[in-house]
């Protein structure tokens, strides 16, 4: 952008900030940086400046870029969750897109700063995976290129594979056995007892140590701690994969809110810029252009959008039986903060995607049937449903680790917890090999195909795969 | 806050990352070379265009739930109804697209990573090292060739060399400065001129007889395997050799010196006289190609199937073929074992001629084994002058 151009976006910068917080937002401070297309593309493809190298993430950078390169699409904006926020802008956007740019983004770290899942978020992460990328570098330096690849590989395919809700503590059962000795002389008062119990005791076969003794579902931690034969520069790289892993994570639960929020932002920011008519005509395309609806996917802008406005005049203009029973009008505004701050997109679905928004937003669910992909569910409460179950584990199958003695035989044995879908079993069994490679012995996952319970595995090799007696 | 603008033009991480995967893209065709010369997509294409590889092993696993039975959401215009189609399949990639016939078993389910790649970095590929055998340096050898090499842009020239491109470039670079960038206003300042210097090139001269047999025994697969090896033959031929000649001949019971395009896509039918084939070819190069002067490479493909009392003939005609020739190539085109003992193959297996190199195809995949086999570096001749 030239000279003038800069100053004039900075001119709007400040302008949109002060109009951001008079509308009652309270965003991180924000360092924008007008970069070139190819450095816009390669932060979208590694999530953030700076992070670890790996084919997938070139890959990922030159599809986008080619897509950029045809006209076919165009990332308008990225900002990094950290304080202070940093923000890119391309730098051959017009000064007007930019500072639409520029609104949405103070909608999206106004949200960063409040909303209730950012709360643990390490907000000098750029830095973090800054150091992270140095180890790695170092790893490849000391171990060679192709080593540390094929690890990363292996933890790459089941980097979502982590407990997100990890802070929650599980209650511990701090009931000792009563048999164990508290005093020296405990045994003498327990020998009566002791005799009459021999005989029992005999009898039983000791139970086979469960490992882990309750499933875990943090299996790239578990197996970081517990895979035998790992050295330690693999373990740190799983612990790298797994920690970049839980800075992106509310991002991921808070998609639809967030992209709705900022657009709220930028919808009310720029309306009260005092646009020239023909700058507003621009905006106003470029709005409809990111909430544009899409037939065989949500648009998280547009239903984001959607739903924070409806909630505003929900309770805003309360119905007459709403208000007998207790609610006052003109809370729109307190409303919406509240919800940005307590809700993630699971909550925010279930509660406030309504009858009347279902119907209005022309929402439906299509699955495949043959070769063609077809609308098989109207009514609402099914498609709500549906589009929160999709959401659960961020889209991908909730496994957690059983058992890590399968066949006493140290064997890894994961449970797919089946809540109605299938998965794909040609990519489980590839996975498994993964699983294996870093596990070192035999790796097996039990899910459900055509409605029995199946058994794939892995064992070194070859993938296999059978029915489970139910 | 702030708002900064820097130079990123050193900044080559995603690029760099994206070598990587190229790399990776590239050592995965390597491994599925037999698949990829056989592929039917691009021995049909122009040659011209990028074209799409499948491979297997660039897929990035994770745990997913299986598409095709899963429910998806969607948003209509306001009048979508249960029923309606939404979207149709798109044919799937990289499969379905062999005949049936010869059709290497693919497990099923498994799924194609697609790669891009120009014909040219295939060609590379394939050809790495492969190379004309026994080329000799003939009389002639040092045919100079002067070429035009375009080498550097000045602001002075003769009006025919104007670089267009570059003088549009510069003129809207010049009227943007003005914050107007559009093209109008040419002024000499803008013009740029390229310039050239002559380089020369020394080269052996090599011709390559590629014959074929057309007869009506040959069916679909035994045409399809022969039209794909000599495929790649001329592609390697002109990417490594620039003034290698091919001429082409067809047979049946007569044989034809024909154009590359019927060479390829006209089919006929009737009965095989393979010597007819053997005969144009050695009356070509007794008018055309004296071997004083030329490097000599005559190929041969058919199906085996011939006259019982032409196969003496045909072995004399060969063996008079090897005088005057680098190398005689043969492939002989099978599919299954239900034929009867080939007459032509049985017949040259009594050859011992080094220069004699025969292959057997009975698959697709066969077709890259030949191609290495009959050019892969023997080490007969003295070092090349061939660039």
């Amino acid at each position: 952008m030239y000279e003038d151009e800069l100053k004039q976006l900075e001119a709007n910068i400040g302008k949109a900030w002060d109009l951001a917080v008079k509308m009652g937002l309270d965003p991180y401070p924000v360092n924008f940086e007008v970069v070139p297309a190819a450095i816009m593309y390669e932060f979208g493809a590694y999530g953030l400046p700076g992070r670890f190298s790996h084919w997938t993430r070139g890959k990922a950078y030159h599809r986008m870029k080619m897509s950029y390169d045809f006209g076919l699409s165009k990332i308008y904006e990225l900002v990094i969750n950290t304080n202070p926020s940093y923000a890119f802008l391309l730098e051959n956007n017009t000064v007007l897109e930019n500072s639409f740019v520029a609104a949405h983004v103070f909608g999206h770290t106004d949200f960063f700063k409040h909303n209730l899942y950012f709360e643990h978020t390490n907000r000098t992460m750029v830095d973090k995976v800054g150091a992270n990328a140095d180890r790695i570098r170092q790893y490849e330096y000391d171990h060679g290129l192709a080593e540390v690849e094929r690890f990363l590989d292996a933890v790459l395919s089941i980097e979502e594979h982590i407990d997100y809700n990890f802070r929650i503590k599980p209650q511990h059962n701090n009931e000792t056995p009563a048999t164990e000795p508290t005093t020296p002389y405990d045994d003498i008062w327990n020998l009566d007892k002791k005799s009459r119990n021999t005989k029992t005791n005999k009898e039983k076969t000791p139970a086979r140590r469960k490992f882990p003794k309750e499933p875990v579902k943090d299996i790239l931690l578990f197996l970081a701690e517990h895979a035998p034969g790992l050295e330690p520069w693999q373990r740190d790289i799983i612990m790298i994969v797994r920690e970049e892993m839980i800075y992106f994570i509310p991002q991921m639960q808070t998609k639809i809110m967030n992209e709705g929020w900022a657009s709220i932002a930028h919808s009310r920011i720029m309306r009260d810029m005092d646009l020239d008519n023909s700058d507003f005509m621009r905006f106003a395309a470029l709005h409809t252009g990111v909430l544009a609806p899409s037939r065989s996917n949500l648009n998280p802008y547009y239903l984001g959008y959607t739903i924070w406005q409806d909630i505003e005049k929900r309770w805003d203009s309360p119905t007459e039986e709403e208000i007998a029973h207790g609610a006052v009008p003109g809370k729109g505004k307190e409303k919406m903060l509240e919800v940005r701050e307590t809700e993630n997109d699971v909550s925010f679905l279930r509660n406030y995607l309504t009858k009347d928004l279902v119907k209005e937003l022309d929402l439906y669910l299509y699955r495949k049937e043959g070769d063609e992909w077809v609308i098989v569910e109207k009514d609402w409460r099914k498609v709500r449903d549906g589009i929160v179950a999709s959401m659960t584990n961020f889209g991908f199958p909730y496994l957690m680790i059983e058992d890590a003695d399968y066949r006493k035989n140290s064997e890894i044995y994961l449970k797919h917890y089946f809540e109605g879908q299938e998965m794909d079993l040609n990519y489980a069994g590839k996975t498994l090999q993964y699983v294996y490679q870093i596990w070192g012995r035999a790796a097996h996952l039990e899910t459900v195909s055509d409605g029995k319970r199946t058994l794939v595995s892995f064992d070194g090799e070859k993938i296999s795969q059978r029915v489970l007696d139910s | 806050m702030s708002l900064n603008q820097q130079d990123w033009s050193l900044h080559r991480k995603g690029s760099i990352d994206q070598k990587r995967h190229m790399e990776k893209v590239r050592d995965a065709v390597k491994k599925n070379l037999a698949d990829i010369v056989s592929e039917e997509s691009i021995i049909m294409s122009d040659g011209k265009r990028a074209i799409k590889v499948p491979i297997r092993s660039l897929e990035q696993y994770r745990f997913r739930y299986d598409s095709g039975k899963q429910e998806h959401a969607g948003q209509g215009n306001g009048k979508s109804k249960v029923g309606d189609v939404i979207a149709k399949e798109p044919q799937q990639q990289g499969k379905g697209t062999g005949k049936g016939k010869g059709d290497p078993g693919e497990e099923a389910g498994d799924e194609y990573y697609e790669a891009e790649i120009s014909m040219e970095e295939l060609t590379a590929l394939i050809f790495e090292d492969l190379e004309l055998p026994n080329l000799e340096e003939k009389r002639q050898a040092e045919l100079e060739t002067e070429t035009v090499k375009f080498t550097d842009v000045r602001k002075k020239g003769p009006m025919a060399n104007l670089d267009k491109k570059r003088t549009i470039m510069e003129n809207i670079k010049r009227n943007a400065a003005k914050g107007d960038p559009t093209f109008h206003d040419i002024s000499n300042d803008d013009l740029r001129f390229k310039v050239w210097e002559p380089t020369v090139r020394y080269e052996s001269n090599a011709v390559v007889i590629a014959m074929m047999d057309v007869s009506g025994s040959m069916g679909e697969f035994e045409k399809y395997i022969a039209r794909s090896f000599y495929f790649w033959m001329v592609r390697f031929l002109r990417t490594k050799y620039q003034h290698v000649q091919i001429v082409f001949i067809s047979h049946h019971t007569e044989a034809k010196e024909v154009t590359e395009e019927e060479f390829f896509y006209r089919g006929e039918s009737g009965g095989t006289q393979v010597s007819s084939a053997y005969e144009l070819a050695l009356q070509i190069i007794a008018e055309r190609f004296n071997p004083v002067d030329w490097n000599i490479y005559p190929f041969h493909f058919s199906d085996g199937d011939n006259l019982p009392w032409d196969n003496d003939r045909c072995l004399e005609l060969v063996e008079e073929l090897m005088k005057q020739c680098n190398i005689f190539g043969y492939g002989e085109i099978r599919e299954g074992h239900y034929r009867s003992p080939s007459t032509l193959m049985s017949a040259y297996n009594k050859v011992q001629d080094p220069k004699f190199i025969s292959v057997t195809i009975s698959d697709k995949r066969e077709v890259y084994p030949a191609l290495r086999k009959f050019f892969h570096a023997r080490g007969v001749a003295t070092p090349d002058p061939i660039a």
